[in-house]
């Protein structure tokens, strides 16, 4: 056997050299289109994340002219819109469609696709000391998926009968049956491709992540010594990983159901008084196996949220971060409770009231790793050096919201209080705040953050500061009133809420709502104008390490090329966060131990 | 039989890992449509059937397909080449002969009245066996690289590690096979 490992010795040190050596002479195409270097793909995933995240808003600022006047007409709509808002009036069936499309593109294509595509590929082989990915070719792989999948769902916005329509959520029998309403036509089936191709790439970058975080760490970086942005990672690659798949086997079920008339989800239905010949189907095991990836997937788009917030938190309070093990600990409750809470999504399906409670149980012991990291952060805000930079205020602002947002998820989470709560606008005004704002807020402050490193140059602050505080501010103002109408019973999802008595004394408020969503709207645009002018034409950077941070991605080059590091890459000796020790105001990772240094910090 | 002792400093290929992540990952997608399969198997209008006899054949191919995978890669790491080719290559027909056997199984099954429609059992029993059988499939895709690398007199391969990645996930395809049968005895 001993020739044998000794083949595979020899074997391993070839490989680590191949990654070392990259002057190969690159065109336009191989370094910015099909390009392998984690960077540039990290990049393409954020550009068009953005792309979509404009898309997404500018529906839900459609939707929002509608519920704010439900009698008004905007003739510009038609202009644009055409059939869909006949007479400047936006139709009911593209109402949906809007709402459909809202949830699909930002909690998919935004939150999943832009944040950890972006932040998980440029992050994950700089922090941890890496020349690239495991496999840089998987990984563009990942992105062409991602890119096909956004074609197919862009496209699906231009045919005749309109993109899918039944929800985000795509349940049957809205989603099974073609003859169901114009958005289960051939939108459906562009959503259901697309969304197929989109599992690929989540799955191909996710394998790509664990393998590269598990085996390609440089010298010295233990686990325990990784950044919390690291950890936070891959727990959000394991989650997609186990839960992908599972939507994957209930999309193929409802493709069947769709297109070859099998009957997993169907049972006893009239179309237009037409009956269909389906038997024996239960739309409540599509719910099953969605959620089953449904309620993971909220966590695989906050986890992200969560580590690069702990790491400004702690690079910009000059401060350790406070409980690093309980952190790490707590993501890992989090990715471990993800998976058995799903049914607190169905708790009005007719579900057992014994299992019921059992869920309700699992799902408000997650408060408890969430109060240990909001407790962390506080702490490590609590006397800190703290510098106000953009990054750092969407930080807080991230740690705001998820207090807020959180807490209204322990009434959510009691099945008696859902009853009257699910399918309100409670619930709306509940994960728009936890899940869609505060990951932004994590989002923002990453892109604030780590800019100067992704283009060698620094957005500008000002413009930043305003971003911050009309988001945060608006954010609180769009969402914070519908919990008051969610409370009154307002049901999510109605086209018009003029025709009910109880819900009239609400259009004033739903009106102002509309207003504030304009106004972060426009502010977002002001965000995009920033991201793309400072690319070009923003302030050189000319320090290595602009923000003092203890990491290893301020020891490259400031504009590293494909390999990231010049020379050696460097042996790390301590863990990140190093800040404020022994007199010095911060200690980077590849920083020897001094003979003097104290043992503790 | 594996080099457990001396490790180099990585301690296992990334692309083996990535393997076993993957692996990992379909074993979700298996697990979701077997638990799918007890849900409905507990509702009314549930038919019971008998597994055609093509697929108890086929079981025993994948199985002789494990061993001579197997030892194609023992093969390799010896550098007995032609011992590897002739391997290699059987490993690749017992695994077209599993498909085809396959094929003859559901043939049977839909002739005998149990078509894809006629009851969600048989709904189930099309889409967990095809899906496993698309990933026989994608295996046989990597098993055609293989042989035609294998038998061309112009590329040389001396790293283990592709035949080992083929051998791996050949092994996985072969056990989640026994274990949808047995599944599919079981809980029927």
């Amino acid at each position: 056997m001993s020739t044998v490992t000794a083949h595979e010795a020899t074997h391993h040190e070839a490989h680590g050299d191949a990654h070392q050596e990259h002057h190969h002479h690159e065109t336009f195409i191989t370094k910015y289109v099909f390009s392998q270097d984690h960077k540039t793909i990290a990049k393409q995933f954020l550009v068009t994340g953005i792309i979509w995240a404009f898309i997404g808003g500018l529906f839900s600022v459609i939707f929002r002219l509608q519920l704010a006047d439900p009698n008004a007409t905007y003739p510009f709509l038609e202009d644009f819109l055409g059939h869909w808002a006949k007479g400047g009036k936006l139709q009911p069936e593209f109402y949906y469609a809007l709402v459909t499309m809202h949830g699909t593109i930002l909690v998919f294509f935004v939150l999943t696709a832009g944040l950890s595509g972006t932040f998980a590929n440029f992050l994950i082989p700089l922090q941890i000391g890496a020349r690239d990915m495991a496999s840089p070719m998987l990984n563009m792989l990942s992105y062409w998926f991602f890119f096909l999948a956004s074609v197919i769902m862009m496209s699906s916005l231009f045919v005749q009968t309109g993109p899918a329509s039944g929800g985000w959520t795509i349940y049957p029998p809205l989603s099974a049956l073609g003859e169901a309403s114009s958005g289960s036509k051939i939108g459906m089936d562009l959503w259901l491709v697309s969304m197929a191709m989109f599992i690929v790439s989540s799955l191909l970058g996710g394998l790509n992540y664990i393998t590269t975080i598990l085996n390609m760490r440089t010298k010295g970086m233990s686990m325990t010594r990784m950044p919390l942005t690291i950890w936070a990672l891959f727990f959000t690659a394991v989650l997609g990983v186990l839960s992908f798949p599972v939507l994957l086997s209930g999309a193929i079920l409802l493709l069947f159901d769709r297109n070859l008339g099998t009957s997993f989800y169907l049972s006893d239905i009239v179309v237009a008084g037409k009956i269909m010949p389906n038997e024996g189907g239960s739309a409540i095991l599509f719910q099953h196996l969605f959620w089953f990836l449904g309620h993971p997937e909220v966590y695989i788009i906050l986890l992200p949220a969560m580590g690069m917030s702990s790491e400004i938190l702690s690079v910009n309070s000059r401060k350790p971060i406070f409980g690093y093990m309980a952190m790490v600990g707590s993501l890992f409750a989090i990715t471990i409770l993800a998976f058995l809470v799903w049914a607190h999504h169905m708790f009005v399906t007719g579900l057992n009231p014994f299992l019921g409670s059992v869920f309700v149980l699992l799902t408000l012991l997650i408060a408890v790793p969430s109060a240990i990291k909001v407790f962390n952060w506080l702490t490590t805000l609590w006397k800190g050096n703290i510098r106000f930079t953009p990054a750092m205020m969407f930080a807080i602002g991230f740690v705001s919201l998820f207090i807020s947002g959180g807490l209204t998820g322990i009434f959510l989470g009691n099945s008696a209080l859902d009853i009257h709560l699910h399918d309100t606008y409670f619930v709306i005004a509940h994960f728009h705040i936890v899940m869609g704002v505060a990951s932004f807020f994590g989002m923002f402050a990453g892109v604030y953050h780590w800019y100067p490193k992704m283009f060698g140059r620094y957005l500008n602050n000002t413009l930043a500061y305003i971003h911050f505080w009309v988001t945060i501010v608006g954010a609180y103002l769009i969402f914070w009133p519908m919990h008051y109408e969610g409370l009154a019973g307002m049901p999510r999802r109605y086209y018009d809420f003029s025709n009910w008595e109880s819900f009239k004394m609400f259009s004033g408020l739903n009106q102002f709502i509309s207003i504030v969503a304009l106004v972060v709207f426009a502010v977002q645009l002001l965000f995009i104008i920033n991201f793309f002018y400072s690319i070009w034409k923003g302030r050189k950077v000319t320090k290595q390490n602009p923000w003092d941070a203890n990491t290893l991605e301020w020891t490259t080059p400031i504009r590293p090329g494909h390999g990231n590091w010049t020379g050696e890459i460097p042996e790390v000796h301590r863990w990140p966060y190093d800040y404020a020790k022994d007199g010095k105001d911060f200690i980077p990772q590849n920083v020897p131990v001094g003979a003097d240094e104290s043992k503790d910090h | 039989m594996e080099t457990a002792e001396i490790k180099p400093k990585n301690k296992i290929h990334p692309h083996k890992f990535t393997l076993w992540v993957g692996i990992g990952s379909i074993v979700m997608m298996f697990a979701g449509l077997t638990s799918a399969y007890i849900v409905k198997r507990n509702q009314a209008g549930w038919v019971s059937y008998d597994l055609p006899k093509a697929f108890w054949y086929s079981t025993i191919v994948i199985l002789l397909s494990s061993l001579t995978v197997q030892l194609s890669v023992k093969a390799f790491k010896e550098r007995a080449m032609a011992k590897y080719r002739k391997l290699m290559f059987s490993t690749l027909v017992l695994g077209v002969l599993f498909i085809v056997l396959q094929y003859f199984g559901f043939k049977q099954f839909w002739n005998a009245g149990m078509t894809l429609q006629a009851n969600v059992a048989f709904s189930f029993l099309y889409i967990i066996v095809g899906l496993h059988g698309l990933h026989v499939i994608g295996g046989i895709i990597a098993l055609i690289v293989m042989s035609l690398k294998a038998f061309s007199s112009k590329i040389r391969i001396y790293s283990s590690v592709p035949v080992e990645l083929i051998s791996t996930y050949w092994h996985f395809v072969d056990i989640l096979w026994i274990y949808l049968l047995i599944f599919l005895i079981m809980i029927r």
